[in-house]
């Protein structure tokens, strides 16, 4: 029943709270899981995460792209998780940029999205969205019904195949049927030979290894540049 | 054609089971529910939009002609059945009003929707006039409500009409009433006034969370009904008057 399970969305979306209730219902249905935090610097769920009695480490990926430092980790966390005697390894991402997805083929992948922030911009969340399993809808009693019927369809558009799960964070309505879809994934035996969903931007260019100064002079490796030629005419 | 929808008892804020075995809602039928503020009015409401099994803070279920919908399709089955009108005042989308309408009659499969005559509905009930090109951040409260209505009213064809509170934001109540309320229609009203309390024959009476009673009207109160509509209806005469600037007595 080996499973790992990616939350991936931007900051404040409501990932903690989902894994709140989450956790309490796989540990119903007799499953053991842990949770793997990553961030950057610091990070805020310690006591939430605490509270729910389960195995749990941090990653801080400090310097680094925190989904380029998740993605190096997984198959340690995965021992990890193996060495804890979990069966279901949560990793919370940190989530910054939307550009990278740090999902694999073998990961169950959730997007958590805001119901109150994505109304528009759910198309610059890029593979987030496209490439995951699970679309979860946060914040749904914050928005009007038709407001949300809009949004759910719109997402289906973007990703045909996800399943869509509006959840109130707050009260936790929502969590069980998201929680059942993902009991009836299939499970994963391991993580040596996996691979990525889709590509990390490219790199490596002088201020991903620390060049402070500004001006094409001190630029080298991969450096992309604005197309002024697209210039909206006024 | 669904006949009726029933829910089971859930537990009031202080955990205690609900003093009910079930409440039956029927197709055609208009009900009331009253109770202080937070008692927990708007919740019963949302619990039976999202066609709840033991997953909201109450505990409670819903179950549609007998049956609870299962977890996979109680979303699609919620937008086919349930039109709910919130207590919200606000609109977070960034479109305009004319794309809102264009793209909710999409999800529910009307492909050209007659945006025009829509905002006209929303305009019979708001004074003050929408128009196609506003964005519907700009709305006021008055102007989002109307435009709820109409929306539900003409693009929603719902058997079953949830309403949180009409009478707030300035809208003209009779006329939003007008267009949501239809006989073959199932509609939960929560109200904190007097009038529209009185217009069911049933009222459900909340309280700390929970189902506190079911009272029915008596002949009595559908009399005091007969006069309250008649001070409504000059009342809401003297409040044009007293809009528009005028003297009123
Ligand atoms: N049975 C319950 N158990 C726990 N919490 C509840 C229960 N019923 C309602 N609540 C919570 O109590 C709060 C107030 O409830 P609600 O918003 O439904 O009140 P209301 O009657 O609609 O108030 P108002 O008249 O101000 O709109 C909400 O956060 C709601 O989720
Ligand atoms: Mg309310």
């Amino acid at each position: 029943m080996n499973k790992m399970i990616m939350i991936l969305g931007a900051a404040s979306v409501g990932k903690t709270a989902v894994i709140k209730w989450l956790v309490p219902f796989l540990k119903e249905e007799n499953l053991n899981p842990c949770l793997c935090k990553i961030d950057c610097l610091y990070t805020e769920d310690s006591k939430v995460y605490q509270s729910l009695q389960v195995p749990y480490v941090v990653g801080l990926s400090e310097d680094i792209c925190p989904d380029h430092f998740l993605v190096s980790n997984l198959c340690e966390l995965w021992d990890w998780k193996e060495k804890k005697d979990c069966d279901t390894l949560i990793i919370e991402t940190a989530g910054l940029c939307n550009r990278c997805c740090p999902a694999t083929e073998n990961t169950i992948s959730i997007c958590v999205l805001d119901a109150t922030a994505s109304t528009h911009s759910a198309k610059k969340l890029g593979p987030m969205v496209t490439m995951s399993d699970i679309i979860v809808l946060t914040k749904i009693d914050m928005v009007s019904q038709a407001e949300r019927e809009i949004l759910i369809w719109s997402l289906e558009k973007l990703n045909p195949t996800a399943k869509i799960f509006p959840v109130d964070g707050l009260v936790g309505y929502g969590v069980e049927s998201l929680g059942r879809c993902i009991l009836s994934e299939p499970a994963v035996k391991t993580y040596e030979e996996d691979l990525l969903r889709h590509t990390m931007p490219s790199g490596v260019c002088s201020y991903c290894i620390g060049e402070k100064r500004v001006g094409s002079a001190y630029q080298q490796g991969i450096v992309g540049k604005i197309d002024f030629q697209k210039e909206n005419a006024l | 054609m669904i006949k009726n929808i029933r829910i089971l008892p859930g537990t009031n804020k202080d955990g205690i089971k609900e003093n009910f075995s079930y409440i039956d809602f029927n197709i055609g039928e208009l009900y009331t529910i009253v109770g202080n503020t937070g008692s927990g009015k708007s919740r019963l409401i949302k619990d039976l939009e999202q066609l709840v099994n033991k997953d909201s803070v109450t505990g409670r279920t819903v179950l549609i002609d007998g049956k609870a919908p299962s977890f996979d399709v109680r979303g699609e089955t919620s937008k086919h059945l349930i039109a709910h009108l919130g207590q919200n005042m606000r609109f977070v989308l960034d479109k305009t009003v004319g794309e809102f309408l264009l793209l909710h009659g999409k999800c529910r499969g009307i492909e050209t929707p007659d945006i025009s005559a829509i905002i006209q509905v929303a305009n019979e009930i708001t004074p003050e006039a929408i128009s196609e090109t506003m964005n519907l951040n700009t709305l006021s409260g008055g102007q989002t409500r109307a435009l709820m209505i109409a929306d539900i009213s003409c693009i929603c064809n719902s058997p079953i009409v949830l309403i949180d509170e009409i009478e707030n934001a300035g809208i003209d109540k009779t006329k939003a009433l007008h267009l949501l309320l239809d006989s073959n229609k199932l509609v939960l009203i929560v109200t904190h006034d007097l009038h529209t309390a009185l217009m069911s024959e049933q009222r459900i009476i909340m309280e700390n969370g929970g189902v506190k009673t079911i009272v029915n009207r008596t002949r009595e109160e559908k009399t005091l009904f007969e006069e309250l509509n008649r001070a409504y209806q000059s009342r809401l005469k003297l409040q044009n008057s007293m809009r528009k600037g005028e003297s009123l007595a």
